[in-house]
């Protein structure tokens, strides 16, 4: 069985990457293979690399106010392409905004205040084979 | 003690129990010299606060330049003593409001500014000859001092009377902050022109504040932010110097950036070993005659990574502590955190909260009573020799490495900062190093925050930005438009200083974008490496 694989982000315009950093390390570190895209995706880069490599899921980070937006273009975008991958968003998000986020399909939010296990744990929970298909 | 404490500072250096006069070495009061005089351990002027407080420069800005306007009005009703603009992210990366990438993102972090009359509408009611302003903008900040030059023409200001300083220090934006555009080599180029430029004609105006804060808020610690912040300022001083400028032209005009975070002892030591390594490298390595050029004077800003959502009126408790360790630290101006901005943009009463912090430190607590309070104490004394003997060999390592662009070029600069901010997750999370109301003293679970009201962005401001920017587009001459732009490119091309035709392109009404453009023509973008 090969390992969880994680698909991690930075869309729009935002640079603070030091959260998604900290987190792709974490979970290298908790045995998943992580794919880090860096910063300034465009969702069709996000979407091609989901499809290319497979991933189980696919974490996103917004600190800049941005994120409904760009997690509602990301969504459209992985239905049409019918990836089953569940999205996940960290970031400064609200919690009015939580709740629009899951409304909308987001599996997780880990907005601040998440601790480090939460989020790892929340991640590899969500990647576990046993989730697919269900 | 504690477990909690620990034995060692937040950079690692281990800490007695107690310190005595054998734990300075030898030849102290050379290493100090008095307040004013090189190598200025002990502060930049002989008088600091007694001959004037520290600026009080709350960090602020959102919306279209008529929201951030409104702030700064109401800032400076509370007794805010200068500006700080916050652009938002397609103005800091070249992109005007009407841009795909642009509109979910605009008037978001900081002002959305397209044009040079959106720079007179920010600063409407605020006569530029008398508020210092400063600019948190990098890649764009050659097009943005231009558009402020303007701004300041049509309010008939003279460009001598204009105090202020530009960040413009894009290695960090490489390093942290990450809001670069060009690459390394032009966007340096660009840096230097500013500086250049101001070197001659803004005589009360810092053209860079060269800055470790963003590298430490990433997750450096203080040696490293140290090490960073010199490597820039060696690094943009030779840039200058190979082009045949006077060292003594342009140092006195250098300005830096540093955090203040919770250690208070380590932060504080950590501002007076930045002044003395300044003061050694200007004299010793540039050959400094002016010590104006050997004089480091500095920015501080409150760590916003050390905010918590939870339990967030602690964090008022926190600002406090680092807003005194900055003036401990000698600081000129001073940014305190809101006690809210761990979730949003500070709200009005989350600002005049941190104003107020500053104003308290300075008039009721005593602290600027009298010049470094701290000189002479054993343990901060012996903490400044030894931070700034880690960080010179630290400097020594990135030298070897071929300087600061080399070092970020191979990734070195950006690893130290990654692994240290996950060192100190995993410290965080494994409650080895204590955040109250977090690790420790946590409310049990489900209890609920009470917070005042939140800031709550308008989104009705972006279709109101994209129409304005139409509607002064269409009211320009767009030959001359056209024309003045073309010489930016040129002298881009070129390779002569780009600042003369910007001031005159954006009079002429080009937008950012289209200036930034011409840039990104000419220079190409910069894409980050793979990180791994």
């Amino acid at each position: 069985m090969r390992p969880p694989r994680v698909l991690l982000a930075k869309p729009g315009l935002d640079g603070h990457d030091r959260g998604i950093k900290v987190i792709a390390m974490a979970l290298r570190d908790a045995g998943a293979e992580v794919v880090y895209l860096g910063l300034r995706r465009s969702v069709p880069e996000i979407v091609q690399a989901a499809l290319q490599d497979d991933v189980d899921v696919i974490g996103i980070s917004v600190l800049s106010g941005a994120h409904l937006s760009l997690v509602d273009d990301l969504l459209k975008a992985c239905e049409a392409e019918g990836i089953r991958a569940p999205v996940v968003v960290g970031g400064t998000i609200p919690d009015g905004d939580v709740r629009a986020l899951r409304d909308l399909g987001v599996a997780a939010v880990f907005s601040v205040g998440s601790g480090l296990h939460e989020v790892v744990d929340g991640v590899l929970a969500l990647a576990s084979p046993d989730r697919v298909g269900a | 003690m504690s477990d909690l404490l620990g034995a060692r500072s937040d950079s690692g250096i281990p800490v007695r129990e107690v310190y005595t006069e054998d734990d300075v070495g030898p030849g102290l009061a050379a290493r100090l010299g008095a307040p004013g005089n090189p190598p200025f351990t002990r502060g930049p002027y002989p008088t600091m606060y007694r001959g004037r407080l520290w600026t009080m420069r709350q960090f602020a800005g959102f919306g279209s330049p008529e929201e951030a306007n409104e702030r700064f009005h109401f800032l400076r009703e509370r007794g805010q003593t200068a500006l700080s603009v916050a652009f938002d992210l397609p103005t800091q990366l070249g992109y005007d409001s009407s841009h795909p990438l642009a509109r979910p993102e605009v008037g978001r972090v900081g002002v959305a500014i397209d044009t040079a009359d959106d720079m007179v509408d920010l600063f409407a009611g605020l006569p530029l000859d008398r508020v210092s302003v400063n600019f948190t903008i990098n890649a764009t900040a050659p097009i943005i001092l231009a558009m402020y030059l303007v701004a300041a023409e049509r309010q008939g200001v003279s460009e001598g009377d204009l105090a202020g300083t530009l960040q413009n220090d894009i290695l960090k934006e490489f390093l942290a902050r990450k809001t670069f555009v060009f690459p390394p080599g032009p966007s340096i180029r660009l840096a230097c022109d500013v500086i250049e430029f101001a070197s001659g004609r803004l005589p009360r105006f810092n053209p860079i504040s060269i800055t470790g804060y963003h590298a430490r808020e990433a997750g450096c610690d203080a040696i490293q932010e140290l090490a960073l912040t010199l490597a820039s300022a060696i690094a943009y001083s030779q840039t200058l110097v190979d082009r045949g400028l006077d060292f003594d032209a342009f140092a006195p005009r250098l300005s830096f950036h540093f955090a203040t975070t919770m250690d208070l002892f380590e932060e504080v030591a950590k501002l007076r070993a930045a002044r003395r390594m300044w003061a050694r490298i200007a004299t010793d390595r540039f050959g400094a005659k002016d010590p104006n050029s050997a004089r480091l004077r500095f920015f501080s800003g409150n760590a916003g990574t050390t905010l918590t959502a939870q339990q967030p009126l602690n964090n008022i408790v926190r600002s406090t502590i680092q807003c005194l360790g900055a003036v401990l630290g000698g600081a000129q101006s001073i940014h305190v955190m809101g006690f809210d901005e761990a979730f949003e943009i500070p709200s009005e009463e989350a600002v005049t909260l941190s104003l107020r912090t500053q104003q308290i430190v300075a008039l009721e607590s005593g602290v600027p009573r009298t010049v470094d309070p701290l000189g002479g104490s054993y343990y901060v004394e012996a903490l400044t020799d030894e931070l700034e003997r880690r960080a010179n060999e630290l400097l020594g390592e990135i030298e070897t490495l071929g300087g600061a662009v080399a070092a970020l070029e191979q990734g070195v600069s950006q690893r130290w900062i990654a692994e240290s901010a996950y060192r100190i997750e995993r410290e965080i999370a494994d409650g080895s190093r204590p955040r109250v109301g977090v690790n420790v003293y946590a409310d049990p679970e489900g209890t609920s925050v009470e917070l005042p009201e939140l800031f709550e962005f308008d989104p009705s401001i972006v279709d109101r930005q994209v129409a304005r920017t139409a509607e002064r587009i269409g009211a320009r001459d767009p030959r001359a438009c056209a024309e003045a732009t073309a010489a930016v490119e040129a002298a881009a091309r070129e390779g002569t200083n780009v600042m003369p035709s910007l001031i005159e392109a954006v009079r002429a009404g080009a937008t950012l974008q289209e200036l930034s453009d011409v840039f990104r023509s000419v220079f190409g973008e910069f894409r980050e490496p793979h990180p791994w």
